[in-house]
C-alpha cells in the first residue's frame, strides 16, 4: 500500500493504530508500562470479535445481540479440550471453528427468519441459552469458570507460552481478519450484503434470494467470532460463562458503533477507545459506569458514523 | 392466437375483511403495453405485489412464460424474467447510480457466492451498467450516490434497475409518481421508447400517458377487473365512466388520447 | 415428588408469570406504540424496589412505602422519557438498544452510589408474613398470594383501560397505526410520556413487590428484563393480551421446568445423563420455547395488527 498516495486523516489513523499494535511489545517496556502489552493483546482480541460482528451488523445491517456466544464457543472448546489434556492447536482450533460454523448455521437459519426487534431478541435468546449451558456445566466450573493449564500447542512451530510470540500471533490474526473482511466486502458477496442492508425488498425484487446470503454472512461472522474466543481462552488461560453474558454482546455492538458501522477499520478503533476508556474511567472510580453510560448515550445521539465518521470516512445512515 | 406472456386467473387477496383483490383475471400479451388503472384503493399496488412475489395471494394462479409462478419467491420470479419498479422510489441510496445497476446485473449473471475477487474487476458488469444508465439518460450521474440524485433521476434509476435484469416483462408501478411536469414529460417520452421492445404492465395515474402509450387497458375497481380493452373501448365504456372516471373527467383527461 | 409440591410449584410459576406480566405490559406497549426498544425497562423495576425499600424505612410501613413509591416511579419514568428517550423514537432499533444499554449501566452505578449497602430489604408486616391454608393440605405464603391478587387486579384494570377508555383507544390505535393517532389531533408527545410513565409504574410495582422476597440489589433488573423480552416476543409485540398469556406460560414453564425436568428426564435418560442435562436444559427451556415460537410464527403468537 502506498501510504503517501492516500494520506487522509483516516488512513493515517489506521496506520498509526496498527503501528502501535505492531510495536507495543517494544514501546511498553521502554516507557516502563509493561502491562500495556497485555492491554493491547486484549484490545486486539476484542478487535477481532468486533471486526467479525461488524460484518453482519455494520455491512449486513443485521443487529445481532448475541455475538458473545461465539466468543464463548471458541473459548469453551479450547478450555474443555485442555481439561481433557488435549492441547494440540491442530485439534482444538479446527474443532472450535467447526463448532462455531455449525452453531452459527443452525442459529442463523432460525434467527434470520425473523426481522427487526424479533431478530435482536432471538439472537439474544440464543446467546443466553449458550450462556446458561456454561453456567450449568458443573464439570467445567459452572459460574466460577475453568482454569486452563496450558496454552494451545502448535507442535513446536510456535510457542504460545512465549509472550512475544503469542502477542504477534494475535496481531497476525487481527491483520488476517481485517484482510478477509476487506476482500469479502469488496467482492460480489459484499455487494450483496451491503445491498441487503440498504434495501432488502429491492434486493429480492432484482433477483437475489437474500436469505441464503445473510445466512452465509452470519456463519462467516460466527466463525471469525469463534476465532476471537480461541485467542481469548489462550490469553486469559481461563474461561467462564461471564465472557458470553449478554452485556458482552452489548459491549461489542458499542465497539462497532463507536468505531463506525460498516467501515473496515472502525471496529478496531472502537475496541481501542472502549478498552482504554474503561481502563481510564475505572481508575477514577469503581462506579465508572455512571460516566460511561451517559457517554454511550451521547455517542449514539451525536456521533453518528463513529470515529470513522470523525476522520472523514463516508457517513452512513444506519437505519 | 399467441399465448399470453402473463396470465392471471381468479386471483384473490383479503386483508382482514377487505377484498384487496377478488377473482381477478388478466392477460398480458407478448410485446404489448398493458395499463392497469383504477381509483385509489382499487388494489393496483396489491396486484403488483402479488405479481412480483412480495405478497402471497389467497387464491388463484399466476402463469408467466408458460410456468405457474404463484408460489415462487420474488427472487425466483426475477430470475425468470419478471422485473418491477416501485411506486415509492426504492433505490440503494448509499450506493452510486452505477452500483445500483451493477447489482441488478450481478443478480442475473451467475451466483454471488464469490468471496474473494473484487467486483470492480468484473468490467463486463460495469460496461453493461453504463449502457443501461446511458439508455435512461443518467450517464453523467453514474458516479453519484443514488441518495443525492434528484427525484426525477431516482425515478429513472428505479427503471434502469428493472431494465438491467434483462426482463421479459416489466411491471412498472406508477413510474411518474411525484414528478413535476418536466420530469413527467421526459419519463413519458422514455417509456415511449420502450414500446415494442418490452412487454410492460403499467400502473399509472396520469391518464394522458396511459391513453397515449397503452395497447390495452384493464380497469380495476374493488380489486376486480371491471373492464378490459383498447383505449378506445375503455374510453367508451359507460361502466368505467361511472365506476372510476366520474361523469365528465374522462372527456377532460382523455382529451389527449389523440396525441 | 407429590402433588402438594406440584401445586406449590404451579403457584410459584403463576406468581412469576404475574410478575413478568407487570414488566412486560409496559415493555410491549412502549415497543408497540413508540417503536422503542427499551432495555432500561429493567432499571425501572430495580428503582421501584429501591424506592419502596427506602420509603418503607422512612415511614416504617411497607404499605405506605409502596404507596409513596408508586407516584415516585411514575414521575421518574416520565422524566427519563422526556430527558433521554424522546430523541430516540425516530432512531434505529440499534441506536435504541445501545442508548438504553447505556441507561442500564448508568442506573446500576447510580443505585450503588446512592444506596451503598448492597441488598436493601423490606421486612414484611406481621399480617403478611404468614401462610394460608388453601385446602387439601396445600399451604402457600400469604404475601405471594397477595402478589398474585395484585397482579391479577392490575391485569384486569389494564384490560378495562385498554378496552374501555379513551386513553386505551388511543393506545390500541397507536399500536396498530401510529399515523392515525396523530390524525386524531392527540398530542402524541404527551401520550407517549404518559404511556411510558404508566409502564414504568407497572415495572416499578413489580420491583416493589419483589423487594421483600429478593431484597433490592443493583443489577436485579437485567435477568427479569430478558425474561420480559422473551415474553413480549412470544406474545407478539404491542399486544397486552399476548403479553399476559405469554407471561403465564413463561412463568409456569420456567418454574416447573426447574423443579420437574430432571425427574422427567430420569424417565427417558440414564441417571448420569439426566443429572447433567437437567439443570442445563431447564434454564434453557424458555429460550428454546421462544425460538420455536418464532420459528413457526415469526411475529409471535398474537401479532398486534390482527387483534
Amino acid at each position: 500500500m502506498n501510504l503517501r498516495a492516500h494520506a487522509t486523516p483516516r488512513s493515517l489513523f489506521t496506520f498509526a493504530v496498527l503501528a502501535l499494535c505492531a510495536l507495543m511489545p517494544f514501546i511498553a517496556p521502554a516507557i516502563g508500562q509493561d502491562y500495556y502489552v497485555d492491554v493491547f493483546i486484549r484490545i486486539m482480541i476484542w478487535a477481532i470479535a468486533a471486526v467479525s460482528l461488524n460484518l453482519i451488523l455494520g455491512y449486513g445491517g443485521m443487529v445481532s445481540f448475541g455475538h458473545a456466544m461465539f466468543l464463548g464457543l471458541g473459548a469453551y472448546t479450547v478450555g474443555i479440550l485442555s481439561y481433557y489434556e488435549i492441547y494440540s492447536a491442530f485439534i482444538q482450533w479446527p474443532l472450535a471453528l467447526l463448532i462455531g460454523a455449525v452453531v452459527s448455521l443452525g442459529v442463523g437459519a432460525i434467527c434470520l427468519r425473523t426481522k427487526g426487534v424479533y431478530f435482536i431478541m432471538i439472537t439474544l435468546a440464543f446467546a443466553q441459552m449458550i450462556y446458561f449451558l456454561g453456567v450449568s456445566a458443573d464439570e467445567y466450573g459452572s459460574d466460577d469458570g475453568l482454569i486452563i493449564d496450558e496454552r494451545s500447542q502448535l507442535g513446536g512451530v510456535l510457542d504460545l507460552d512465549d509472550g512475544l510470540t503469542f502477542y504477534y500471533v494475535v496481531f497476525a490474526f487481527l491483520l488476517l481478519s481485517l484482510f478477509i473482511v476487506k476482500r469479502l466486502v469488496n467482492a460480489r458477496f459484499g455487494m450483496v450484503i451491503k445491498g441487503i442492508r440498504s434495501n432488502e425488498d429491492r434486493m429480492q425484487a432484482i433477483g437475489f434470494p437474500t436469505y441464503r446470503y445473510k445466512l452465509a454472512c452470519f456463519v462467516i461472522a460466527g466463525v471469525l467470532g469463534t476465532l476471537a474466543g480461541i485467542l481469548f481462552a489462550n490469553f486469559e488461560k481461563f474461561i467462564s460463562p461471564d465472557m458470553m453474558y449478554w452485556t458482552r454482546s452489548g459491549e461489542m455492538i458499542f465497539m462497532v458503533v463507536l468505531g463506525g458501522m460498516g467501515s473496515l477499520f472502525g471496529p478496531v478503533s472502537g475496541a481501542v477507545v472502549y478498552l482504554f476508556l474503561s481502563e481510564f474511567l475505572s481508575n477514577i472510580t469503581e462506579q465508572w459506569h455512571i460516566i460511561f453510560g451517559p457517554f454511550l448515550i451521547l455517542v449514539v445521539i451525536f456521533a453518528r458514523g463513529g470515529i470513522d465518521g470523525l476522520l472523514g470516512g463516508k457517513r452512513r445512515h444506519h437505519g | 392466437m399467441a399465448e399470453p406472456l402473463l396470465s392471471v386467473k381468479g386471483l384473490a387477496k383479503r386483508f382482514g375483511g377487505v377484498n384487496a383483490t377478488s377473482d381477478l383475471h388478466l392477460d398480458v400479451m407478448p410485446g404489448e403495453i398493458h395499463a392497469v388503472i383504477g381509483p385509489n384503493g382499487a388494489g393496483k399496488t396489491t396486484l403488483i405485489a402479488q405479481l412480483s412475489g412480495m405478497l402471497k395471494p389467497d387464491q388463484g394462479t399466476i402463469v408467466f412464460d408458460g410456468a405457474d409462478i404463484t408460489r415462487l419467491s420474488a427472487a425466483a420470479r426475477s430470475k425468470r424474467g419478471l422485473a418491477r419498479s416501485f411506486q415509492v422510489t426504492s433505490v440503494f441510496r448509499d450506493f452510486t447510480a452505477t452500483d445500483n445497476v451493477v447489482l441488478s446485473i450481478q443478480a442475473h449473471s451467475g451466483h454471488s457466492f464469490r468471496f474473494w475477487q473484487p467486483v470492480r474487476k468484473e468490467t463486463e458488469l460495469y460496461d453493461a451498467a453504463r449502457r443501461v444508465l446511458d439508455q435512461v439518460g443518467l450517464k453523467d450521474r453514474a458516479g453519484e450516490l443514488a441518495g443525492v440524485l434528484s427525484h426525477g433521476e431516482q425515478r429513472r434509476l428505479e427503471i434502469a434497475m428493472a431494465l438491467a435484469t434483462g426482463p421479459k416483462l416489466l411491471l412498472l408501478d406508477e413510474p411518474l409518481a411525484g414528478m413535476g411536469p418536466e420530469d413527467s414529460a421526459r419519463m413519458a417520452r422514455f417509456l415511449g421508447t420502450l414500446k415494442g421492445r418490452y412487454t410492460i404492465l403499467l400502473i399509472e395515474h396520469d391518464m394522458d400517458v396511459v391513453f397515449a402509450l397503452a395497447d390495452r387497458i384493464t380497469v380495476l375497481d374493488y380489486g376486480q377487473a371491471i373492464a378490459s380493452g383498447t383505449p378506445e373501448e375503455i374510453h367508451a365504456d359507460p361502466e368505467v365512466r361511472r365506476a372510476y372516471l366520474g361523469e365528465d373527467s374522462l372527456d377532460e383527461e382523455g382529451g389527449a388520447t389523440g396525441c | 415428588m407429590n402433588w402438594i409440591f406440584l401445586a406449590e410449584q404451579f403457584l410459584n410459576g403463576f406468581q412469576l408469570g404475574i410478575l413478568l406480566f407487570l414488566i412486560a405490559a409496559g415493555l410491549t406497549l412502549v415497543l408497540g406504540i413508540m417503536d422503542l426498544v427499551n432495555l432500561a425497562h429493567g432499571s425501572l423495576y430495580m428503582l421501584g424496589a429501591f424506592f419502596a425499600a427506602t420509603f418503607a424505612q422512612w415511614t416504617d410501613s411497607f404499605v405506605l412505602g409502596v404507596l409513596l413509591a408508586l407516584p415516585a416511579i411514575l414521575a421518574a419514568g416520565m422524566v427519563i422519557e422526556v430527558v433521554a428517550l424522546r430523541t430516540l423514537y425516530a432512531r434505529s432499533h440499534l441506536d435504541q438498544v445501545l442508548a438504553t444499554f447505556g441507561l442500564i449501566l448508568f442506573f446500576n452505578s447510580l443505585v450503588q452510589l446512592v444506596w451503598p449497602l448492597d441488598g436493601l430489604t423490606i421486612p414484611l408486616p406481621a399480617y403478611l408474613d404468614g401462610a394460608v391454608e388453601l385446602g387439601l393440605g396445600v399451604t402457600y405464603p400469604t404475601y405471594r398470594i397477595l402478589i398474585i391478587a395484585v397482579g391479577l387486579l392490575v391485569a384486569l384494570g389494564l384490560y378495562l383501560m385498554v378496552a374501555k377508555t379513551r386513553l386505551g383507544m388511543l393506545i390500541r390505535a397507536g399500536a396498530s397505526n401510529r399515523v392515525m393517532v396523530g390524525a386524531l389531533g392527540v398530542d402524541i408527545k404527551w401520550l407517549f410520556t404518559l404511556v411510558f410513565g404508566l409502564g414504568a409504574m407497572l415495572a416499578g410495582l413489580a420491583g416493589m413487590m419483589m423487594a421483600p422476597i429478593l431484597s433490592a440489589t443493583s443489577g436485579m433488573g437485567e435477568q427479569i428484563l430478558i425474561l420480559a423480552f422473551v415474553v413480549i416476543v412470544i406474545g407478539g409485540i404491542g399486544s397486552v393480551r399476548g403479553a399476559f398469556i405469554a407471561s403465564i406460560i413463561v412463568g409456569l414453564i420456567d418454574t416447573m421446568g426447574r423443579s420437574f425436568l430432571d425427574v422427567l428426564l430420569l424417565a427417558v435418560l440414564p441417571v448420569n445423563a439426566a443429572e447433567a442435562a437437567g439443570p442445563a436444559l431447564s434454564s434453557m427451556l424458555i429460550y428454546i420455547l421462544m425460538a420455536s415460537v418464532l420459528f413457526f410464527k415469526p411475529q409471535g403468537l398474537f401479532p398486534a395488527q390482527s387483534g
